[in-house]
């Protein structure tokens, strides 16, 4: 049931992100590109995901608990730290170069093109990386 | 299974620095909007069935590292989702799905690398905080995301204009 549902619903992001055209770094990248050929998509798709999302949230919070979980597991941080701050600056660098962010990348896999190929595993290695990282600091207080 | 896929050749090593992909691209509102729709019914349903933020990064962090409780299965069953998504779309709509992507090897190896290392680090991506995190408008999710979009911002700007231009 759990694997059904996950599964379900990362063929429904999938199915958003195909639709909404975000799995094309070309309309990415133009979105990023006010000064040249600007493509104001990407702002409708969130638009379109936070209308829905915030409304959904607000609902399902009085729900009370998941439907096959014990607790919501909103992130519960309110710090703004040099890790968030270096962390979205890092990921947006990255972001610009390729106009791939993680779930288009993923989504994108079957459709092989040559640059979705190399950047997979590098972000792969970039996830492990950073978790580390992150392990390594919570361990370390003074860090 | 029909997939189109259109790709940016490299012309020349100046084109390659600006990610061979000065193109316009169409304006598509309405089907951003249905697209992020979509995206935005996922997310509520990922917390309504599990609790769990829809943030793929975390997602990929929890199948790849997994802390006690990732559920690292599920989270796998969610990538699963994703990337049959392409087939599904066309199978539905009778549609390729098209995309450019740059073949610069060593550009996408370290936009990989600060992608997925970024992300962790900064404890979210587009999804995670510019969806999720907006929609409960969270402090540290709106400055990831315009800390990211300028960063991205400008790297394009430089890409494109700067080095490429």
């Amino acid at each position: 049931m759990r694997l059904a549902a996950n599964f379900a619903l990362g063929l429904v992001f999938g199915l958003g992100l195909v639709l909404s055209g975000m799995v094309d770094p070309a309309k990415v990248l133009n979105f990023l590109d006010v000064a040249g050929t600007w493509d104001p998509s990407l702002a409708f798709v969130m638009m379109g995901a936070i209308a829905v999302t915030s409304v959904g949230y607000a609902l399902v919070r009085r729900w009370g608990q998941p439907l096959l979980e014990p607790t919501f597991l909103f992130p519960k941080a309110t710090d703004i730290d040099a890790k968030l701050l270096v962390g979205s600056a890092l990921f947006g660098v990255g972001w610009g170069l390729g106009g791939l962010c993680p779930g288009p990348a993923l989504t994108s896999l079957p459709l092989a093109a040559t640059g979705t190929l190399v950047f997979v595993p590098a972000m792969l290695a970039g996830v492990a990386a950073g978790t580390l990282v992150v392990r390594a600091l919570h361990k370390s207080p003074t860090a | 299974m029909y997939l189109a896929i259109r790709r940016a050749g490299a012309q020349s090593r100046g084109s390659d620095l600006e990610c061979a992909l000065t193109m316009t691209t169409e304006f598509t509102p309405f089907a951003a909007l249905a697209g992020g729709a979509l995206i935005g019914l996922s997310a509520v349903g990922l917390m309504l069935v599990s609790g769990r933020i829809a943030g793929i990064a975390g997602i990929v962090r929890r199948a790849l590292l997994p802390d006690p409780n990732a559920r690292p299965v599920e989270a796998l069953a969610f990538i699963a989702g994703l990337v049959l998504a392409p087939g599904a779309y066309t199978l539905l709509s009778g549609e390729g799905v098209q995309q450019t992507v740059s073949q610069n090897v060593p550009l996408l190896v370290v936009a990989g690398l600060l992608v997925g290392f970024g992300s962790i680090v900064g404890s979210g991506c587009t999804s995670g905080h510019g969806v999720c995190g907006l929609s409960r408008l969270s402090a540290r999710s709106i400055v990831a995301t315009v800390t990211f979009m300028a960063t991205a911002a400008v790297t394009v700007y430089v890409a494109r204009h700067v080095v490429g231009g």
